[in-house]
């Protein structure tokens, strides 16, 4: 039995050593890259030695970046900006729609709400650039192109299906007679929703709100057809970095790490509401 | 004359399209006195929570009207119809302590602090639950939730308080205790209170009238008493009752003097032609078959008699269970003592004519309790 559960140990932990190196080596390895000039990045063979250098982070704050040949002006903090602003937003709408809808879905059957529930979802079953080319048209129409407003409504393509989805689950685990109860208390459907319903379903809320903002943060294609460059989050302002000059690794690895540090943050914080909310809502048939 | 707190009348529950939909209660109507404790009695599926839950407003009634305390409710909201409700899911809020649970909706009507304290300690007493008011309801077990549940409706100011199964998860004793401090509870405050329940032993001992409820129908509202010496069919007649009546196929003939019924297996029953109201005995006569009900208990072993083969004799520490084999069928009797009986032993018993029950074996329908024709 000992002997069993010793080897059990070391398969075991090499198995996640394997796991964790596969997924956290890239990260890492840019994480380097991100001190190094592109000479030092380029060299063959690599090595993990090196004279460590600010520059890259120095001229992506400035919004200078020093090529080879010439001074190229950048935005990436307007860039990292406007992802903020635009996750943000988006997710917050998406939670102001999404949270009642998922509690009438769940809650109140009504002729057609699963046909509804379901049209909601498949918005995420066809390849984006599908819903984009008819889109551009029509924003350009009603002059929704390149605007803040016009990107966060179709953000909701990504956002609200998502929050709708896995918050549901959630409402749904809450027996109703707890709902009831309070009810019969003498209390309103709105009190009760927002007593009761709301504090419950809490951790599938935040889980559903941080995916979704994770999604929203990571979106790239709808801000490149959609977003001219003050309005670009930081997946479409790193293009910049690809220069006539030559690709600037070492700004690009520096953007990465900047970039994905609120997301990364946020992760590393939430985690067990993510796994939580996740195993808990969204599985239950 | 006394108030009617809960007039249900003529109502009809669908699942779904109405007629076409599940027919869950079928033409329930019930009127309950201000005072009076009502127990729903029947199996599961029966339409008996349905019919609390229609009361209570979180199903549609598709036809009939509920009224309460003289309102017309049932197309009110719950939050409406001034009533309190115990769930046999307890559906206590998890988020705040058993206290708080308790208290909320008193402390949400704006009653002074000190008067919740005081009337929470009370019933918490009375429901001995003391000693978990400042838990929360996970860290409880089944048993002590269900009486929070139950304090939480009873601390109520209500027209009407609905319980649904409010005791299934109690053990034995503690059950026994609670059914007499509940039942004083309510008539001391001549609350009106109606109790869904499965466990016939529940609705004897709290209700003043019990309606036995079968596949969405009522099938008797009676007392405990009435239910028990006249059921008014086969259903109530084997249903209520531990171990249920024996139910036997018959055909009456009649002689001279004697009244009889001949039995499956050839056998007969005999009695003095006076024994029935003559009334009785034409119309007995006049039908092709009978159902013949006769309870455990009033089966008496006797030195003459009916022959029957002793089957199985189980002392339950208080009772013997004896069953035999008799007129084709199985006779269950209950005697006080211990019977020296073992399987294969031949038996005499005596039924006395007092003691049958007669039943339209078709419909169900009651004909007879004790010699007396119904109706």
């Amino acid at each position: 039995m000992q002997s069993v559960s010793t080897l059990e140990r070391i398969l075991r932990g090499t198995a996640i050593s394997l796991v964790i190196f596969f997924f956290m080596f890239p990260i890492f390895w840019i994480f380097l890259m991100s001190f190094q000039t592109n000479e030092t990045i380029l060299r063959v063979p690599p090595s993990m030695v090196f004279e460590p250098t600010l520059t890259n982070y120095r001229s992506l704050i400035s919004g200078t970046l020093e090529g080879s040949t010439a001074t190229l002006e950048i935005r990436f903090m307007s860039n990292l900006y406007n992802s903020l602003f635009l996750s943000v937003t988006s997710v917050t709408v998406g939670l102001l729609l999404g949270v009642p809808a998922a509690y009438a879905f769940a809650k109140l059957k009504f002729r057609g709400s699963e046909d509804i529930a379901f049209t909601l979802l498949s918005f995420r079953f066809a390849p984006p650039l599908l819903v984009l080319l008819p889109l551009t048209i029509y924003f350009q129409k009603i002059g929704l192109a390149d605007t803040y407003l016009g990107l966060i409504w179709v953000y909701q393509l990504i956002v609200l299906p998502l929050i709708l989805w896995i918050v549901r689950g959630y409402f749904e685990d809450i027996p109703s007679d707890i709902e009831y109860a309070h009810r019969i208390a003498g209390h309103g459907f709105w009190s009760t929703f927002t007593k009761i319903a709301l504090p419950l379903a809490g951790p599938g809320i935040a889980a559903a709100g941080l995916l979704a903002f994770i999604f929203a943060w990571n979106n790239f294609i709808f801000a490149l057809v959609l977003a001219s460059a003050d309005k670009q989050p930081v997946t479409v302002g790193a293009l910049a970095f690809i220069t006539a000059s030559g690709i600037n690794y070492g700004q690009i690895a520096a953007g990465i790490m900047l970039s994905i540090a609120p997301t990364f943050a946020l992760a590393l914080y939430a985690q067990r509401y993510l796994v939580e909310g996740l195993s808990l809502g969204a599985v239950k048939g | 004359m006394s108030e009617i707190m809960l007039q249900i009348s003529n109502v009809d529950k669908f699942y779904g399209p109405i007629d076409t939909g599940v027919h869950a209660v079928k033409d329930v109507s019930i009127d309950v006195e201000r005072g009076d404790i009502i127990a729903l009695l029947g199996s599961s599926g029966c339409g008996k929570t349905s019919t609390l839950r229609m009361i209570a407003g979180f199903e549609e009634v598709s036809r009939g009207t509920i009224s309460i305390a003289g309102r017309e409710v049932h197309m009110l909201p719950p939050v409406k119809r001034n009533v309190a409700m115990a769930f046999e899911g307890y559906s206590l809020y998890p988020t705040v302590t058993v206290r708080d649970n308790i208290a909320f909706a008193l402390k949400s009507s704006g009653k002074p602090a000190s008067e919740v304290a005081a009337k929470v300690d009370e019933i918490a007493e009375m429901l001995e639950i003391t000693g978990i008011l400042d838990k929360y309801p996970s860290s409880i077990s089944g048993g002590q939730q269900q009486r929070a549940s139950l304090a939480r409706a009873l601390i109520r100011d209500a027209d009407l308080y609905l319980l649904d199964e409010p005791m299934g998860q109690l053990e034995p004793q503690l059950r026994t205790l609670l059914r007499g401090r509940i039942k004083y509870y309510i008539k001391e405050r001549g609350l009106t209170a109606i109790l869904v329940t499965h466990d016939q032993t529940e609705a004897n001992a709290l209700a003043d009238k019990i309606a036995v409820m079968e596949d969405g129908e009522m099938q008797q509202f009676a007392s405990p008493e009435e239910i028990k010496e006249a059921p008014a069919n086969l259903f109530t007649g084997t249903f209520v009752g531990e171990p249920p009546m024996n139910i036997f196929d018959a055909k009456a003939a009649s002689s001279d003097d004697t009244f009889a019924f001949s039995l499956q297996d050839g056998s007969e029953l005999s009695f003095p032609r006076s024994a029935f109201a003559s009334a009785l005995q034409d119309r007995v006569m006049a039908m092709d078959r009978v159902a013949l009900g006769v309870r455990p208990y009033a089966v008496q072993r006797s030195e003459t008699g009916a022959a029957a083969r002793v089957l199985a004799n189980q002392w339950l520490g208080d009772q013997s269970h004896i069953a035999a084999e008799f007129a084709g069928g199985t006779l269950v009797l209950v005697e006080h003592d211990r019977a020296d009986l073992s399987e294969g032993d031949e038996i005499t018993v005596h039924l006395d004519a007092s003691d049958l029950h007669i039943f339209e074996p078709d419909t169900g329908a009651a004909i007879s309790h004790g010699a007396k024709l119904v109706g």
